[in-house]
This record gives C-alpha cells, structure tokens and sequence, in this order.
C-alpha cells in the first residue's frame, strides 16, 4: 500500500485495509473504492444491491440517498465535472439500472469520467427474466466507454481497477460494473493490483516533435487565424497553455459551449461562443478565418450546422484532439495532431511565434463592439438575459453554474461570462433535460465553500425536483434560479419560428407554485416578477446560508438570439429583432 | 464505394461482437459479412469483416473500433495483396445418375461433391468470392435446393512485411 493510502487512512479513519483477508464481493468492491480514493457515492438501493448497502452500513463512504436514480447519476456527473476526479453511482439492477441509461448517455456524450455500479440478479437466474433482472451491459452498450459484467469475485479488484483508469484516461467517459448478488456474496481474500494493463488501450498520447512542428508551422503561417477551443481544453487542464499559446501567438480563442471556461470569456481574445446561439463576431471569424485551430472541439453540428463544406470556408483545419477517431470525423483537416492538447500545447509554445493577426484582432474588436448580445428591455417586465446577467454581475463570473436544457441554457451560455475551467456545467452533448439540478447538488459537495448556481427551466425542473429533498437533508446551499417563462421556452421558439407560431404542448402554466414547493421540502422559496424584486430577491438568496429556490418569473414570448436556424450556414444568422 | 476486408483482434470475450456489431449499427456502416474465430494466441480472437466505404470511411469504422477497450488492432488486409477465403456448401437437385456429369463441373473448380442422396446432393467448395459465385451459376442449373455460405477468412500474404500493413 503507498505512503498517501496510508495516510489517507488515518486521516479518515478507515481501519487498515489487510491484504489476503477473506471478504464478501461487497466489502472488496468498498475497498477497491476507498483504494481509488472515493469519497462521496450517490445511489439508490435495492434488493440486488443490498450485500453492498450492507457493507457500506457504517463506512467511510459518505453516500447520497437522492430521491431517483437519475438524481444520483447528474449528481455523480456534476461532481465529476466540478473536479475532473471520477463520480461514483450505484443502483439496482433491473428498474435501478435502467434509470441511470439517460445519465449515462449523458456522461458518455461529454467525455465524463463515471464509475456506475449495478446490482444485477444472481447468475443462476440470469436469462431467466427474473424479477427485476435487465441485461444493462447490453442496453448500455452504445453509451459506456466500456462496460463489465462480473462473473467472478476474483476478478472483481481488477475490474474495479480498470473501470477507474479507463474512466479516467484518455477521451475519459462512463465505464459500468455490473456485479450479480451471488458475486457480492461471494467471498475471496481481498488484493488489489497497483498497476492496470490493458492491451491495446491508449491512455495518454503525446504527439512526437515532427507532428508538433507540422502544427505550429500551419499556424505560425496564419494571418486571421481561430483557435476553437473545446471541453478538451477543460478536461486536459489545458487552461493555462492554451493562455500561454494564444497570448504568445497573438490568436484570438472562440469556445466552443462545452469549452466555456477554459479560455477566460473576459480576455481581450476571446471570442465567446459560435455556432447556433453563438455570437456574430465568432461565427464571422470561422467565416472569415483563414487558420482554424481545433484544441480538444470535435467540430459537432451546433457549430458547423452539419453544412461542413460551407464551414470556415477559407480555412485551413487544424485538429489537435486525443481521439483520434474525432480527426476528420466532422470536417476536412489539412492537419491533424493525435494526442493531448495539454502537451501539445506544451511542446509547441516554445517553437510558436506571434502571428501576422494583428489587423485581424482590430476588425474582429470592432465586431465585438458592433455586434453585442442584446436584447430588448421592457419596463416593469423580467427579461430572462436580464436575469442572467444579475447572476453574473451578482458574483462577478466567479461561481459554478449548471444550467438545465433549453432558452435558459443558452442566455447562460450568452450572458454569464466564465472565466474558469469546471465553472459552467450543462449537458452540451446529449441535451439532457433534469440535468441541471442534481449536477448542481454534485458540484456544491466538491465545492462547500464556492456559489453553485443552478439556472433552470421550470419545464426541466420538473423533471428532477425531488432531489430538493437532498439539499434540504444535507443543506447543500445550491441556488436555484427557476427561469420560468410557464412554458417550455425553446420549443416554443421554434414553433413560432418554423411552424407558424403553432404552440403545441408547451403550456406549463400549470405548474405547482415553486415557492411553497421549495417550502415544503423545508427549503427557502422566493419569487420575483419585475427586475428590481429580481435584484432585491436575489440578493436575499445569496446572503441566505443554505439552499434557495428563486422563482423568477420572466417574459413568455422571449426568444434566443442570434440564432442560426437548421440547415442554414453560419453567414444565415438571425440577430433578433432589436 | 470500394469493398474493404478489416481483420480485428480482440479479447475473445463474451459480448465482444456484439460490442463490435453495435459500434457499425450505431455509427451507420452495414456488415456485408463476418468470421469470428480462435487465432495462433489462446484469448483472443480475430475477426474478418467486409464492409464498403470510401477511404474517409473505412478510415473512420478503423479508428472507432480501435477505440473498443476489447480491440488489439485493426488492419485493413484491403491495403496490401491478401488472402481471402469462403467456404460454401450447395445442395443441388441431382439423381446419382447424374454424378459423373456434376463431377465433371465441380472438379475444375477444386470442389468437391460430399453427400449424395436419391434426389439430391451436396457439393463443398472453397476458395474467394467470385470463385464461389461462378461455380454457383453452373450449379443453378439444375436448381439449387439450399445454400449456405460463410463470410471470409483472410490474410495478409508473407511478402508484405507484417510491420507494413496499416495498423491504427
Ligand atoms: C429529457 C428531454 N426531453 C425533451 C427535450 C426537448 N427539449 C429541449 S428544450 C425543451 C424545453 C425546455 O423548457 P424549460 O425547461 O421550461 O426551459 P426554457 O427553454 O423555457 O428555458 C425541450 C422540451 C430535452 N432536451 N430533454
């Protein structure tokens, strides 16, 4: 066992784990866990689970009981977000498992490194579509990095062993242990091994110096280059080289969504967010560029449209990224780098000089300045950006907010400018609404001390509202900013923009007055309708030491803007109607 | 669009082909064929798959399958001269009165007539695709009964060195 393990131990007080000592599959998969340095599980239990429930009676784990299993897998997530270490879920087989599959999908759509563990039936009843048996190795297939069924306790530790290195390693994703009852029950004298070897697995890819040259060469040649910086960046810790490689190569950095925060939105190159909802200034420098640098952005269809030939036009692609699957994948490169941003970056700062960009910069400023985010105020009337922008104002960018999946979630994107890597958290891939929250409960326990706020839809709050249970238990003081418009907002965008203003089941007017919801699970409730009971409400839910609901009651008919609509190129950008 | 054989090695595992049959499901490549069977390594397994595609394509399924944890190595035999193989059995309506004559067309082709019975038989051959599809049509002459054909096995022939073949 190493120094720190040891340490570890002491610190928490986790009786020496004793090597070779007979132990149930339950107790070996705990200590393979504290072995990996966990220390929060979010779960659920359940008949198939419960030698594992019983282990963890009385442990060091602190386990969340969330009020669904989809509540524990975007809480796992959240927190894994918030800190880049591995979040930890665990359910039932059958029904248990199976609610995690959005979870996961999710996970597996934005590179999140999730260790999911399920009970299943015992293996003398698999097959036998026993009670509550579901075959989730097979269903999650298409949505894990990869998956194990455990069929023997002795192969349990190196399992466990390998989910977390792969979960972790390389383009990181969920990874699923599915454990059978009579593994658990199983016993076996318990070894973990120190070292994970995994035939043909490529973890980590540093380019080699040819391939970096080739790199800084095609860009070193450009004079109104792009870097399109993408959650690579943020899961790498690239923050700082890719600072260090723009500021020196004078190139001016747009973030993809899953990339806000790795390049600081309030730097004199930065470009904010292209694509669909993306700035002017952005979408015209993929234009208008000649250079476009992907670091760790895998060119998806909310920014190329899926139009990729009309994409960046005039540009050259450039394309670091450690899939390498992901190369070429969406888009024509004329070069490719295989490997991690952060040590490409690394090795190409020193070879990089300042491009020739510098007339470049002032047209694209001179965008920026023309061309804002705006929007149109009412009066007395709650703008939704309005709502926004006092969160961001309120805690000068430097809190954590997730966001659920809709119109809020895009004037987040627009308006909250970020400033840290693992700062704004939201379902970019999979756009998974219930996300939001649950995310939120997981990034407040990485983060006790540190503002989380959770900026949702009042359509996708319902989907995960329960979990108000959990910050009232635990008094995880997350803020929860309900943008409710009494409808779901971004369907309703596009029912008025593409079918003829034809609302269809979007009406949420019937919703239960959040207020007295968040009371009922003991928790502060607010509401606010105009923006100065917005300020004055909002101010009282900072100041408020634990968990708040803030009703903010805004304009219905507002719309996201700009907006690129479906099927048209980037030069096709509405800019809205003020 | 080109046909292309790929030669997977992986784990010899349970789930392993339907991780791999997934992965072309799920990113929109279809199977024309596939062989899955023991290799010179106990443990693992090699599977020969033909699919089409164009170079982007076949560039793109070779990268995606490399990614499953389970895959050693992908190589596209299609790069590089190879061997290729099917094996196919053919049942033919025939009386045995007819042996000689079927003898006679299934000989050139190293075939071989393998069961008889009083109205039919059943002839074996191996050997690549087109072989077995030529043969096929001078059989349909007397009215195939029932066909069975497997995919192909493949191989990269020894004068390329083993290092030369394209390995993502
Ligand atoms: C689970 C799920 N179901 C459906 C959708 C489709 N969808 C995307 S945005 C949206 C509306 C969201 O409404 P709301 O939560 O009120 O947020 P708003 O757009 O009003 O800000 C819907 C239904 C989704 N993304 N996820």
């Amino acid at each position: 066992m190493s120094v720190e393990m040891a340490e570890l131990q002491k610190k928490n007080g986790i009786p020496p784990i004793q090597f070779g000592e007979e132990v149930s599959g339950a107790e070996t998969l705990l200590r393979c866990l504290i072995l990996e340095q966990v220390e929060y599980i979010f779960g659920y239990p359940g008949g198939a689970v419960l030698p594992i429930y019983d282990s963890l009676y009385g442990s060091y784990f602190k386990h969340i009981l969330t009020r669904h299993e989809q509540g524990a897998i975007h809480a796992a997530d959240g927190y894994a977000r918030a800190t880049g270490k591995p979040g930890v879920c665990i359910a039932t087989s059958g029904p248990g498992a199976t609610n995690l599959v959005t979870g996961i999908a999710t996970a597996q759509m934005d590179s999140v490194p999730l260790v999911c563990i399920t009970g299943n039936v015992a293996q003398s009843l698999i097959g036998t579509d026993a009670f509550q048996e579901a075959n989730i190795t097979g269903i999650t297939i298409p949505i894990t990095k990869h998956s194990y069924f455990v069929r023997d306790i002795r192969d349990l530790p190196r399992i466990v062993k390998e989910a977390f290195h792969i979960a972790t390693t390389g383009r990181p994703g969920p990874v699923l242990i599915d454990i059978p009852k009579d593994v658990a029950n199983e016993k076996a004298p318990f070894t973990y091994p120190d070292k994970v070897e995994i035939r043909g697995y490529r973890a980590s890819l540093v380019p080699s110096d040819e391939q970096v040259q080739e790199f800084v060469k095609a860009v070193s040649e450009a004079k109104r280059p792009v870097i399109l910086a993408g959650g690579g960046i943020i899961a790498a810790q690239a923050e700082k080289e890719l600072r260090d490689f723009a500021e020196k190569t004078r190139i001016p950095v747009i973030n993809t969504f899953m990339g806000l925060g790795g390049f600081p939105g309030t730097h004199e190159l930065s470009l904010a967010m292209p694509g669909m909802h993306g700035n002017y200034t952005a979408n015209q420098a993929l234009l208008n560029a000649d250079c476009v640098i992907g670091l760790g952005a895998r060119f998806d269809d909310r920014i190329t449209m899926g139009r990729t030939k009309e994409f960046a036009p005039k540009a050259r692609i450039v394309h670091v990224d450690i899939d390498p699957a992901e190369l070429g994948k969406n888009v024509e490169t004329a070069v490719t780098v295989a490997g991690d941003v952060k040590s490409t970056l690394a090795k190409a700062i020193p070879l990089a000089k300042a491009c020739d960009s510098e007339a470049w910069i002032s047209q694209l400023k001179e965008w920026k300045e023309q061309y804002p985010y705006k929007y149109k105020k009412d009066g007395d009337v709650l703008k939704p950006q309005a709502v926004i922008e006092l969160l961001y104002n309120s805690t000068d960018g430097e809190a954590i907010v997730t966001t659920d999946v809709g119109q809020h979630q895009m004037w987040t994107a627009q308006y909250y400018k970020f400033k840290h890597p693992r700062s704004f958290i939201s379902s970019g891939g999979l756009g998974t609404m219930g996300f939001g929250f649950p995310a939120a409960i997981g990034a407040q326990i990485a983060h006790p001390d540190r503002t989380v706020i959770s900026v949702v839809g009042d359509g996708g709050f319902q989907m995960t509202n329960q979990e108000l249970a959990i910050v009232s238990q635990y008094n995880i003081p997350v803020k929860v900013a309900i943008v409710n418009n009494q409808c779901l907002g971004m369907v309703r965008q596009w029912q008025e923009l593409f079918y003829d203003n034809r609302y269809s089941q979007i009406d949420l007017t019937c919703s239960p007055d959040f207020v007295k919801l968040a009371e009922a699970y003991g928790v502060k409730g607010l509401r606010a309708s105009t923006p100065e009971e917005a300020e004055a409400v909002w101010a009282e839910a900072l100041a408020h030491d634990g968990p708040v609901v803030v009703d903010f009651r805004v304009a219905q008919e507002e719309n996201v803007y700009p907006m690129v609509a479906s099927g048209n190129t980037l030069d096709q950008m509405e800019l809205g109607d003020d | 669009m080109q046909q292309h054989t790929i030669s997977v090695l992986v784990n010899d595992q349970p789930g392993v082909l339907t991780r791999v049959a997934t992965l072309f499901g799920q990113r929109g490549f279809n199977i024309d064929s596939i062989t899955v069977g023991g290799t010179e390594e106990q443990g693992l397994s090699r599977m020969i798959i033909s699919t089409g595609g164009d170079d982007r394509q076949i560039n793109q399924l070779m990268k995606q399958l490399h990614k499953l944890i389970d895959v050693i190595s992908v190589t596209n035999l299609s790069e590089n001269p190879f061997v290729s193989r099917e094996l196919a059995l053919i049942k033919v309506t025939a009386s045995p009165s007819q042996l000689a004559e079927l003898n006679g067309i299934v000989e050139p082709f190293r075939a071989a007539i393998v069961d008889v019975g009083p109205s039919s038989l059943i002839v074996q051959v191996t050997g690549d695709t087109e072989k077995i599809d030529a043969l096929l049509v001078l059989l349909q002459n007397y009215g195939v009964i029932e066909l069975t054909r497997t995919g192909s096995v493949a191989m990269a022939r020894s004068i390329v060195p083993a290092t030369a073949a394209a390995t993502v």
